[in-house]
This record gives structure tokens, C-alpha cells and sequence, in this order.
């Protein structure tokens, strides 16, 4: 992975001091608050409910072990023992107290760590696949690109004061995991006929209050002429972005206003001053970064391990968790495994210290020393062998990684909600934990839901949506209804490649009922499936109807619309 | 009225002009002005007459959301062109400034107005500005400390075309 150079470590010191003085200015009363919250924010630093947030960074989802160990020391030293893993390869950590937030991020920089524009209206945090550099149906490595993007945001001079926040996806597979469609910018890496490196460029998706996928601005940018387009991207979107109403301020809702041919057309007239530019990507600075993204050590195997498929055939646990938690890898031999932050009863995403420590052992025995973090909230060991998967899954178990649902309903993407978050509308985890504990009483084992399959299940506490809800297959936004928290329901919606957004089957619920609609919208996709259909499949085959009628019968409790 | 300081290409300096709003009217007082675009666009060639016979410079200011363009056949009549800040954290006149830079070539004196702090210095100097009138309340001396926030940026903008990868020979480590 990417390893700091002498001007990367000082940008991210200098960092350190400059917050450090803005803390102990606003703390000393010479900075207001309003003055002190984007400087803050800009550090990833909340102010929430019960303590400030801190959002630390993990560009595109890379840890190496030295710095899970340094987060799960932070976990402990400055906070409750634990942290949260977000949906957009971040961690946040809920309880520090403000005046040690410069002490952690000097800690994080120790290791080459920051906080740097993971909220705030500027250039965030920038994502990719978390099966990066091996999943089997790579295309191009995304991440010495996703490398490039995050050095040119940082501290972009011109975009630290955009009209909202900016979000940039960058995706490399055939597959698309890095949820490049709902993104301000999203860019799928590919090669042409020629054998060159370029870009299909994205512009506009979002999710939020007004759910927009991503139009196609440039279906081919040699990948020389990246930073300078984005710069000319940006640039239009600085000066002509809505910064009267924060709901409208989007970079989607100006795409729409002008049209996508109008703004395409004032992108290219700026992007013409600057093309071939000395924003223009060198070779010699590919190269440099793309050095630091060489395959590790692989042995030469075999494509099957007799042990392996041994234990497979005469365990049937261990043969579930790699029917769900394996991944297919690049390499013979090799396989990506996923360790679920979702076991029932636990919020998702939650990992305690012991537990970021334990990965990271797991990570320096078994993987190369390296950890990825994934939107779905889960933990990722990427270059595992598959003679070593039993072992991993054995001490996955004995630290609670190894429950087997990734990609089934009980693998939810929750945000942290209204038990932490000011913004929210209403809880989200204790509806993911009322689900998941619904599916344990309805099976005693995993059968059901095994049996339900390939499922998303996605919950936000409000319309900034940062559970993804639009782009689960089953999607869960918490409302307010005078004071009251209720749940408006959505299915149909998809991530990915056919990304698709859902559709609202009606009025909210109340937070009881919860467990009983999902129950409901399940068991009408088991009635009326076909063969090896998928839920979302059901539903785009059967339209809402079917699922409707059957969720609004026999409820108690009141609904609401909102 | 106590004289006003502000930062000009590094150092505090007080300030020669004045500055008129945008609903001025009546006479124009007297010395170096720096008048709206509006005012200037409307009443250019009296400004003209006038900057003539006085032997004075002309400054004019814009709003974030106003083209730098409009100047364009005037940048090299012109001393001084401030942009204003009506927030922070409106950052509109960040890009105001680049344009006026780098695209139009102004040579002149670029001044940042209105709310105008010392934790946006670094970013609005890179930008093009080398002229702070650092809002009233607050010290102007801190805001000149600001300027050096970070020493190595990584991406070309006005105040240093080349992006660092262009600039240094990157890759050594810290031993």
C-alpha cells in the first residue's frame, strides 16, 4: 500500500499544528463557534449528542496493521473501547473529549493517519472497491488513481468551500463495488482497444433528499487528463453551485437544472484552459504511485487445496461462511475473505479494541499485514490462502467475525442514527437489531436465511442518507412525524453496475412493526419467487403491488404519512 | 476614523484606499477608490476621467457571484480589484480570483473583502489573492502568521502552477 514521502508526512503535521491552534483558539474563546465549526468539520469533528464525533479517514478502505493497532489504541485511550466503521471507509470514534482531538490526530499521523476532509463542504474522503488490486474481475487497479485523486483534493486551495460536499468514487472491476453511480464524481478505470488506461467519468448521482444516479459526462479521459478535468469540474460547480438552499446545493441538482449537455458543455470550455496543463498527470508520477501497489509475496499453488475442500465437504459451517465470506481471488490458490461486522445483537459496524487488535494479528499471520475496510461496514482480508481459511474462519469465530450473512439480510448497512447522531431523524440500529434478532427466533439456525439468499438491507436515520437506503433492496429512512420517530419503507432499489433506486411502498411505520414488515416483504418474495430468483429480481419482475398489500394488512399499530 | 492595516504581499500595511458600497451616493470622496462593478460598468468612463485628472488608481470591487469577465478590457487600467467574501464560507470568490489570475491575466493588486479570517488566508493567498483586509474585529498580525500554514502543497494553483509532483523529486522517506 501507499507509503508517506517526506512532503506527504509533513502536509499531514502541519495539519496537526494548524488544528491544534484553531482548538485551543476556539477553546480560549477567540474563535465562535460558527467560526471554529468548518475549520472542525474539515478535520472530521462532529459536535453530537452526547460527546463530539471524530471521523478519521481510511482512504479507499487500505489499513496496513500498524495503523488498526493505532485505532484500536485510540479506541481505548480516548475513547469507550471501541469504534464505528461507516459506509463510506471511514471510522468514527463517538466519545472523545475535544480538547485531545489534536493529540489523536497526532497519533493517527504517526502512522500516517488524518482526519482530513471527511465532512465538511469540500472534497471528501475519496472511496474505491474493497476488493481492489485482487478481486478476480479487476480491470485496472484502482488505487494508485484513488492515491492521485486524495493527494490533488487535499487541501485543494480553490474547493475547501464549495457549495456542499463532494464525494468521489473510483471503481476498476467489472463489478461495480465502489458505488460509483451515486456519487458527485464516480469514475470506472478500464483499458481500450490500445492497451491505454483511461476513464469513464460520472457526474451528479447522489443520495440524500433528492436520490440522483450519475449521468455519463465522458465515456473515455486518457487518464493523463484526470486532476485537470476534475479541476474543470469543480470549477463550475464552485462558481455556479446553488448556495442559497444547503438541500439544493448538490452538484446533482445543478446537473439537472442546466442539463447535462449545458453543464458538459461549461465543463469542456474550462476544462480547454487546462488540458495539457501542468495539472496534467506525468508518467514518471503514475509510476511512482503505482509502485506502491505491486502484489505482495505470493506462493505458486494449486488451484484447489485438498485440505480445504476437504474441510469444506465435512463441515457444514465452515462451508457456509465460504459459501458467503469468500471472495474469488486474482491468484490461484489465494482467496478475499470478509469478516462480518453484523453478528446479531451488535451494531453494524461496531468493532472493539480487542477486536481491531485481534484482526490485525489475523491480518500479519494470514495476509500479508493488510486490512480493507468495505461501505457495507465489514472488514476485509484480501490475500488470504486457502489452506489458512479454516484457521481464520476458527478465530474469526472467537472473536464474533465469523457470522456467515454477508450479502444476506442480517449483513445490514445501518448508520449510527438517532442514538448518536443530531442529525438524525430516528434510530437506526435498534431496527437492524430487531430484524436480525427476528431471523434468529424464525430459525434457531441459518436455513431461512440462507434460504432468502442475496439480499441488501439498508437503514438511514434521515435524508442525508448515509445508510444508503435509496440503493438498498430493501431500504429503511427514519422520519419524524410530530415528534414521533417512523420508518418509511422502499424496495427495488440496487447498487452496482444496474444500479437502480427504490420505491416507497407507503405510509411510515412505527418502530414495533419494524421486524413484521420485513417479515412480510420476505415472505411475499418466498410466495412468489421463481426459481434461483433473487429478491431484488422478485420485485422487479412482480412491481411493488404484491409486497404492498401484503405489508399494510393486519398492522395495530398507526401509521404515517410524511 | 482610526487607520486601517491590512496584509499586502506579506507585510502590515495601512490602508491607502476606500472602500465604496455598493448603494453609494452622491459625490464620490476623495483619494483612491475601489468602486462596485456596477458603479464601475455604469459610470466607467467618468472613473476614467476623473482617475486622469487626479493622477489616482482605480480599484473596483466584485461579488462572488459576479463575472470576473466583465473586466476584462479593463485589468490593465486597474490597480486594484477586491472580491467579497459575504461569508467564510462562501468560497465562490476563490475561483473569482484563480480566473482573474490565471485566465485574464491581472497583475494587479487582488484584495480579499468582507468576512475575511485568518484560518482561510493560506487557501486565498494559493489562490491569487496578495491583499487581506482581515475583517475588523480580529487581529490582523495573527492572520499574517497563517500565511505559512503548510509549506509544500500538492496541487498547482495560482501562486504556484506546478503541482508538487512536477516540483519535487517525491518518494523519499523519513529515515
Amino acid at each position: 500500500m501507499y507509503k508517506y514521502d517526506i512532503y506527504d508526512q509533513r502536509i499531514v503535521d502541519e495539519r496537526v499544528a494548524q488544528f491544534r491552534d484553531q482548538t485551543r483558539r476556539f477553546l480560549a474563546g477567540e474563535l465562535s463557534e460558527e467560526e471554529f465549526r468548518p475549520l472542525r468539520l474539515q478535520n472530521g469533528l462532529y459536535i453530537q449528542k452526547h460527546a463530539p464525533m471524530l471521523r478519521v479517514a481510511i482512504p479507499y478502505g487500505l489499513l496496513s496493521t500498524r495503523q488498526l493497532r493505532k485505532l484500536a489504541g485510540i479506541a481505548r485511550d480516548y475513547d469507550h473501547g471501541y469504534g464505528h466503521f461507516t459506509t463510506r471507509q471511514n471510522i468514527q470514534f463517538n466519545w472523545p473529549a475535544l480538547e485531545r482531538v489534536p493529540d489523536i490526530l497526532a497519533e493517527l499521523a504517526t502512522v500516517e493517519m488524518h482526519a482530513i476532509q471527511t465532512s465538511g463542504n469540500c472534497i471528501r474522503n475519496v472511496t474505491s472497491d474493497q476488493f481492489a488490486g485482487v478481486a478476480h474481475d479487476e480491470l485496472v487497479d484502482p488505487r494508485p488513481y484513488a492515491e492521485i485523486i486524495r493527494q490533488w483534493s487535499t487541501f485543494h486551495p480553490e474547493f475547501a468551500y464549495l457549495p456542499r460536499k463532494f464525494k468521489i468514487a473510483v471503481s476498476g472491476s467489472v463489478e461495480d463495488r465502489a458505488g460509483t453511480l451515486f456519487h458527485d464524481i464516480g469514475v470506472q478505470v478500464a483499458r481500450n482497444d490500445s492497451g491505454e488506461v483511461g476513464f469513464k467519468v460520472l457526474v451528479g448521482g447522489g443520495l440524500g433528499r433528492t436520490p440522483i444516479l450519475g449521468h455519463v459526462i465522458r465515456e473515455w479521459l486518457p487518464r493523463e487528463h484526470v486532476l485537470t478535468y476534475f479541476d474543470a469540474i469543480l470549477r463550475v460547480y464552485n462558481r455556479h453551485g446553488r448556495r442559497d438552499n444547503m438541500y439544493k446545493a448538490r452538484i446533482k441538482i445543478l446537473v439537472k437544472e442546466r442539463g447535462l449537455d449545458a453543464f458538459k458543455r461549461e465543463v469542456d470550455a474550462e476544462w480547454a484552459f487546462l488540458k495539457d496543463g501542468p495539472g496534467t498527470l506525468t508518467q514518471a508520477e503514475i509510476d511512482r504511485v503505482a509502485a506502491h501497489f505491486v502484489d505482495p509475496d505470493y506462493a505458486d499453488l494449486p488451484d484447489v487445496e485438498v485440505d480445504f475442500e476437504r474441510a469444506r465437504r465435512d463441515n457444514k459451517a465452515f462451508a457456509r461462511w465460504v459459501s458467503r465470506n469468500v471472495f474469488g481471488h486474482k491468484r490461484a490458490g489465494y482467496a478475499a475473505v470478509t469478516l462480518s461486522l453484523k453478528k446479531t445483537g451488535v451494531p453494524p459496524g461496531d468493532a472493539t479494541t480487542g477486536q481491531l487488535e485481534a484482526v490485525a494479528d489475523l491480518a500479519d499471520r494470514y495476509s500479508f499485514g493488510e486490512v480493507r475496510v468495505s461501505h457495507e461496514q465489514n472488514l476485509i482480508l484480501a490475500d488470504v490462502r486457502q489452506s489458512d481459511l479454516f484457521a481464520v474462519w476458527e478465530a474469526a469465530k472467537a472473536i464474533g467475525f465469523a457470522t456467515p450473512n454477508i450479502g444476506l439480510l442480517t449483513d445490514i448497512i445501518a448508520c449510527p442514527g438517532g442514538d448518536f447522531c443530531s442529525l438524525a431523524n430516528a434510530k437506526s440500529i435498534p431496527i437492524a437489531n430487531a430484524i436480525q434478532a427476528r431471523v434468529r427466533e424464525k430459525l434457531g439456525d441459518l436455513d431461512y436465511l440462507f434460504d432468502i439468499g442475496d439480499i441488501e438491507l439498508n437503514i438511514s436515520g434521515c435524508m442525508n442518507a448515509c445508510g444508503h437506503h435509496h440503493v438498498g433492496h430493501i431500504g429503511i429512512l427514519g422520519v419524524d412525524k410530530h415528534g414521533s420517530e417512523f420508518y418509511q419503507v422502499s424496495i427495488g432499489g440496487s447498487q452496482g453496475e444496474a444500479a437502480s433506486l427504490g420505491k416507497v411502498i407507503g405510509p411510515s411505520f412505527a418502530q414495533d412493526d419494524m421486524a413484521d414488515v420485513i417479515e412480510k416483504l420476505i415472505g411475499t418474495y418466498v410466495d412468489l419467487r421463481h426459481e434461483d430468483e433473487r429478491f431484488i429480481d422478485t420485485v422487479r419482475r412482480t412491481g411493488i403491488e404484491p409486497f404492498k398489500a401484503r405489508v399494510y394488512t393486519g398492522l395495530t399499530r398507526e401509521t404515517a404519512d410524511v | 476614523m482610526s487607520e486601517r492595516h491590512i496584509i499586502l504581499d506579506g507585510a502590515i500595511v495601512a490602508d491607502e484606499w476606500t472602500l465604496l458600497a455598493a448603494d453609494h451616493q452622491g459625490a464620490l470622496p476623495a483619494g483612491k477608490l475601489i468602486v462596485p462593478l456596477a458603479q464601475w460598468l455604469a459610470r466607467r468612463d467618468e472613473f476614467i476621467e476623473r482617475a486622469a485628472l487626479h493622477d489616482l488608481p482605480w480599484g473596483v470591487w466584485l461579488e462572488g457571484d459576479e463575472d470576473p469577465a466583465q473586466l476584462t478590457g479593463d485589468l490593465a487600467r486597474l490597480a486594484l480589484i477586491a472580491i467579497h467574501f459575504p461569508k467564510f464560507a462562501d468560497g465562490r470568490g476563490y475561483s473569482t480570483a484563480y480566473l482573474l489570475r490565471s485566465r485574464h491575466g491581472f497583475k494587479g493588486e487582488l484584495r480579499a473583502i468582507g468576512d475575511v479570517l485568518r484560518d482561510q488566508v493560506f487557501y486565498l493567498k494559493r489562490a491569487g489573492f496578495n491583499s487581506f483586509a482581515i475583517r475588523a474585529d480580529k487581529p490582523v498580525k495573527d492572520a499574517l502568521n497563517a500565511l505559512k500554514d503548510f509549506s509544500e502543497p500538492y496541487q498547482g494553483s495560482v501562486d504556484e502552477a506546478r503541482p508538487l509532483f512536477r516540483r519535487a523529486r517525491r518518494g523519499e522517506v523519513v529515515a
